[in-house]
């Protein structure tokens, strides 16, 4: 398992093309890829965003970054993981995270992508400040929880 | 003999510094530290707390040479 953080732009896709190449020996033994990719936006809460800075609490990040993914080994049936996270400066159409885990069918590969997903949503500490096209700049207060409300009796 | 205390993001804007280092005698829980620290103003409600980068409650113990850690909720991702 790998875990980056970026303070520079970064290609997802180059980078799962270059981690799936280094590992040799993986090759074969995969059958399932699961992709999660997030993006960042030019909107927010009603308003035109023109860039954030991404903070972070290097070490702590890593720390918490790696206990989630042995968290997610232990319950899943994984080969390897990568988890790539931008800090700094970061523009609308920049990739923000990156997180591919390969296992050796679906059912592991979706399940556990999510959960590294939600689990560094709430756990990994990074903070976003946004800058508006008003210039005004706002701390984003917290993120909201991922996985769908189910209503009574679904 | 000192404790290391770290502010990030909103947080650091507010009390108006990255960190400061605390003499660690007398100090048991990270509660502690925040009041030795930030002696006229209250804990926000929705702080979380590190412990040598490990998340720990208000009472979380602390000792010499821990980094204790106070930030907003996190918003990465």
């Amino acid at each position: 398992m790998t875990i980056k953080i970026c303070s520079k732009p970064f290609d997802p896709w180059r980078e799962i093309q270059l981690y799936q190449h280094s590992a040799k020996d993986m090759a074969g033994k995969f059958g399932a890829t699961s992709v999660f990719i997030g993006t960042m936006r030019d909107f927010n809460e009603g308003d035109d965003v023109r860039g954030m800075t991404l903070e972070h609490y290097p070490g702590m990040t890593e720390k918490q970054l790696e206990k989630i993914v042995a968290e997610a080994i232990r319950q899943w049936s994984i080969i390897d993981a990568l988890v790539v996270h931008r800090v700094g400066d970061v523009l609308p159409n920049d990739p923000i995270v990156l997180v591919a885990v390969w296992t050796s069918h679906r059912g592991d590969a979706f399940d556990a992508s999510r959960f590294i997903m939600e689990a560094l949503k709430s756990r990994a500490p990074f903070w976003k400040k946004e800058l508006l096209k008003s210039q005004a700049e706002r701390w984003l207060v917290k993120n909201t929880n991922g996985y769908r409300q189910l209503r009574n009796g679904e | 003999m000192s404790i290391k205390v770290r502010y990030f993001a909103s947080l650091k804007e507010n009390v108006g510094r990255p960190e400061d280092d605390l003499e660690s005698s007398g100090l048991a829980t990270v509660d502690d530290v925040w009041l030795r620290a930030n002696p006229n103003k209250a804990l926000p409600d929705n702080i979380l707390a590190a412990v040598n980068m490990e998340y720990v409650e208000l009472d979380g113990v602390v000792k010499d040479g821990d980094e204790v850690a106070f930030f907003p909720p996190v918003t990465g991702g």
